[in-house]
């Protein structure tokens, strides 16, 4: 078959849910940013030369940032899903401070900051107001650290959910306060070691047990959509945001964000471990509508957790001295019982 | 302008801020030889053309191929293709099958009628090239190209020198290697033949050439002493190769015993087991994994059912029977007769004990040096005579077509800076694109559904037997699973994962650059580069 035969093909084969390029033979370049041999319509907005660059340069996150990464990813499609109708209300935090030092911002669409736990209510009042105005086709995204989405910002975001106010609310989610100096959250996984739960005593680093899975919390709201995400899957996040901006009411993405600060991981590394973090299953990739969990991005190489936490400083006491701390084996227990729920390994196929 | 209360500066946007200097490693685009290049006598650019091959642009592809081997319908098909020995690819799934794709794009320059354009100007200069075979082709080929009135004189009544004489028609269909030849000769190539150059210096003098490229095959056999009754039939491997050009085809008889262990011998048994010889046994004095034939020959021989008489001499060669000595190995690896013999019924036995080349026609030249039956060359391959040049069989190396098609180039290159007063300096090789360079997450494998006719296409002989329609898939399909080792294939991830947005995307062809003014030198682009084409290198003050 010729190339354009193929192109033929893509064109008359609509996306299947759940498949974000149609693609055939593209060994190489599948799951690229971009790829010379598509479409230009049908490779990522990454991709683009016009993309919008909702979050430019000259910003002052640290080298490496996941969440400055993960952000232009959302909003850049989301731009390109509104067609720049676009307000994005930010929660204080890394995202916010790094981005806008009095007077510069980094920001190229009308964006606000209020408070650290009020963005949710902030960004309910603005699409009001959008509604009220008759400019309904203006589109509105809160957006926010873990911190201020899981903890401090949790009422205000719990509140829009149950209103099903029309906002997407998308959660950077490093795992920490990182902004303040690394302390813990409701989203630092067990064992992490942060300024508030520091490698020392008999279990160091943060204790077992506790925390809060928000995207659960968030599909147990019955909103429309709920979707988790990782700057490792550009593909996959990009179409869960034009989705997202596809339907009206309460959205929630949360995207996966290391952080190589209160990580401790190399700067180069934070794809890679975003990469590791989904296929150790340590991080689930799901969607889910109306309450229901509709569709989990499967493991493609499945890896045992040591990998994902060896390059972290903050996993660094798990491993001194050459001995394996036993609560290793519950890390990947928890990565084997995620792998179970959400059906991240098929069984009968272990091709991709 | 007016602030609000309070409000005493202007708005302005982050650019003004040059994160640029946070930075102390930066990002930079390279270039990385990939391993398939590295490892190709003839020096081919393969990821080069595989690059123009996966966008369906077949000529384009054989254009960049022939910059460098002007034969690729007969490599696709004789070629022991050691790319593919290197491929990084293999360390994933399997080697990519650049053989069956550069095969596929020779028999489409064919079928295509797709020529070589005569050079643009021509130098004046006249060489003189002996002998028609690879390396004779390619030099002529090259040379044209730069130029130069090329005379090809050949001792054949036909082209092709030992892939006439020396590979068997089912591994080289004729037609395929006339088609070659042709397309070198409309280039205003002169060939001769029947014109064996019986003194290089008097036809240089008399055809007043500037320059000459020596490229005799060796066409003649080596002979071992070996007692032989008289009715015995004792013939060589040279001979009956040869002969199966001829209208007389060789008469083997139903027993045929080969004596050698390289891969004329294999091409002899396979070939007498194809003239109709019930028994094709190769005696070989060491064992398999000692043999210098090609692995993939022998599994195909042993396939087609050739037997192999491995850790044996022949002894003595009766009518109708051989006897053998088994022999065993001593600690060095060398055979060591063992007193122990055996009789082998045959009805003919064939001698494949290597060749050497007919060098009479360098008998008083001076400053020429041959040693150990070939003639010593220097790095730019010109010999102890000045403006007498040679390669592929005649001077030390290994006897492939391969080796002496790049023999040729090379030759052709360095002819061409000798005949206007200068010398050829090769451009420094690229660091090598090793498998640790490369981020294999970004490849996909190859879908199951594919995955069958994917295994038919690297299947060389079966490969012929694909039909027309599915050949191009094939070649297309093959072509797409290079990972473009070491250079850019313009795959955006750089662009994309850069959270500075300090990778500028210049558009389809041109590449990216780095806006340093931005760029903190986080190493994000470097280490999610699927292929390797950026190096993070340390700033300095």
């Amino acid at each position: 078959m010729s190339p354009i035969n193929e192109a033929a093909d893509r064109n008359a084969a609509p996306l299947a849910p759940g498949e974000t390029q149609k693609l055939k033979f593209y060994q190489k370049g599948t799951h690229t940013v971009g790829n010379r041999l598509v479409d230009v319509d049908d490779r990522a907005v990454q991709s683009s030369l016009d993309r919008s660059n909702a979050l430019t340069c000259g910003h002052r996150a640290c080298q490496g940032c996941g969440e400055a990464l993960g952000a232009r990813y959302a909003l850049d499609a989301a731009m390109r899903a509104t067609g720049g109708n676009l307000i994005a209300v930010n929660a204080t935090g890394c995202l916010e401070v790094f981005t806008t030092p009095y007077p510069e911002t980094s920001w190229q669409l009308p964006w606000l900051h209020s408070l650290f736990g009020n963005a949710a209510a902030v960004a309910t009042g603005v699409a009001a107001a959008m509604r009220v105005k008759g400019r309904s086709n203006v589109r509105v995204i809160a957006q926010g650290g873990d911190g201020g989405t899981t903890d401090i910002g949790f009422q205000c975001l719990s509140g829009m959910f149950e209103r099903n106010d029309d906002v997407l609310y998308i959660c950077y989610d490093n795992e920490g306060y990182m902004n303040t100096g690394v302390q813990r959250s409701s989203a630092t996984p067990p064992a992490a070691r942060t300024a508030t739960t520091p490698a020392v005593g008999d279990e160091p680093g943060n204790v077992f047990g506790t925390g809060k899975s928000v995207p659960r919390i968030a599909v147990a709201h019955r909103i429309p959509y709920v979707a988790t995400a990782t700057v490792a899957d550009l593909h996959d996040l990009e179409r869960k945001v034009v989705k997202a901006m596809s339907i009206r009411g309460a959205r929630y993405i949360q995207i996966d964000v290391p952080c190589p600060l209160g990580w401790g991981s190399a700067s180069h590394d934070t794809i890679r471990l975003a990469r590791l973090a989904v296929e150790t299953g340590f991080y689930p990739i799901f969607e889910a509508e109306h309450g229901k969990v509709t569709a989990a991005r499967k493991i493609r190489k499945r890896t045992p957790v040591v990998e994902y936490l060896k390059p972290q400083k903050r996993f660094a006491h798990l491993f001194k001295g050459g001995v394996e701390d036993p609560r290793v084996a519950r890390l990947q227990a928890m990565c084997d019982a995620n792998i179970e729920e959400y059906g991240l390994v098929d069984h009968h196929d272990d091709d991709v | 302008m007016e602030h609000p209360f309070a409000i005493t500066l202007d708005v302005g946007t982050s650019k003004a801020n040059h994160t640029g200097s946070w930075r102390n490693e930066r990002p930079v685009y390279v270039h990385r030889l990939p391993p398939c290049n590295h490892a190709c006598p003839a020096g081919e650019d393969i990821q080069g053309w595989l690059s123009f091959a996966e966008s369906g642009d077949y000529e384009a592809a054989w254009r960049a191929l022939t910059e460098n081997n002007p034969l690729p319908a007969i490599m696709g098909r004789v070629c022991y293709h050691p790319c593919e020995g290197a491929c990084n690819r293999a360390a994933i799934d399997a080697a990519v099958g650049i053989n069956s794709v550069e095969r596929f794009l020779g028999d489409q320059a064919i079928a295509q009628g797709w020529a070589f354009a005569p050079p643009a100007q021509e130098s004046g200069k006249r060489v003189l090239v002996v002998g028609a075979g690879p390396s004779g082709l390619s030099a002529a080929y090259h040379l044209r190209r730069f130029g130069h009135a090329v005379t090809i004189r050949e001792a054949g009544p036909l082209p092709g020198g030992m892939m006439r004489f020396g590979i068997p028609k089912y591994r080289l269909p004729r037609d395929v290697l006339d088609a070659e030849v042709k397309r070198i000769a409309d280039m205003g190539v002169r060939i001769e033949y029947d014109a064996k150059v019986e003194n290089i210096r008097d036809a240089m003098t008399e055809g007043g050439f500037d320059a000459a490229f020596l490229a005799v095959g060796a066409h003649i056999a080596k002979r071992a002493y070996i007692p032989a009754g008289e009715a015995a039939k004792v013939l060589d491997a040279v001979q009956v190769l040869r002969s199966m050009e001829g209208e007389d085809k060789p008469l083997l008889g139903r027993r045929v015993v080969v004596y050698g262990g390289g891969n004329t011998a294999i091409d002899v048994a396979r070939t007498a087991k194809r003239l109709g010889a019930e028994e094709a046994v190769i005696v070989y004095r060491r064992t398999r994994d000692k043999m210098p034939a090609h692995d993939f020959e022998v599994e195909e021989a042993l396939e087609e059912g050739v037997m192999m008489k491995w850790l044996s001499t022949i002894k003595n060669v009766e009518s109708g029977s051989i006897t053998v000595e088994k022999m065993a190995l001593d600690d060095k690896g060398f055979p060591q007769p063992t007193g122990e013999y055996e009789t082998l019924e045959a009805d003919s036995v064939v001698l494949a004990l290597g060749q050497d080349v007919d060098l009479s026609l360098l008998d008083g030249v001076p400053g020429l040096v041959v040693e150990n039956g070939v003639v010593k060359v220097g790095p730019n391959m010109m010999t102890g005579a000045p403006g007498v040049f040679a390669g592929g069989d005649m001077v030390p190396s290994e006897r492939t077509v391969t080796v002496a098609v790049g023999h040729g180039k090379k030759a052709a290159r360095h002819i061409d800076a000798w005949l206007r007063g200068a010398t050829y300096d090769p451009a420094p090789k690229h660091e090598l694109a090793s498998f640790d360079k490369l981020n294999t997450w970004y490849y996909g494998e190859a879908p199951k559904t594919v995955r069958p006719v994917l295994e038919i296409a690297r299947r060389k002989s079966t490969f012929e037997e694909v039909v027309a329609g599915l050949d191009e898939t094939n070649a297309l399909f093959e072509a797409r699973r290079c990972l473009s080792c070491g250079n850019c294939f313009e795959c955006d991830n750089c662009y994309g994962v850069c959270p500075d947005n300090a990778v500028i995307k210049l558009g389809p062809g041109k590449g990216f650059e780095f806006n340093y003014d931005y760029c903190k030198g986080c190493g994000l682009c470097g280490a999610e580069c699927p292929c390797g084409a950026i190096r993070m290198v340390p700033e300095t003050i």
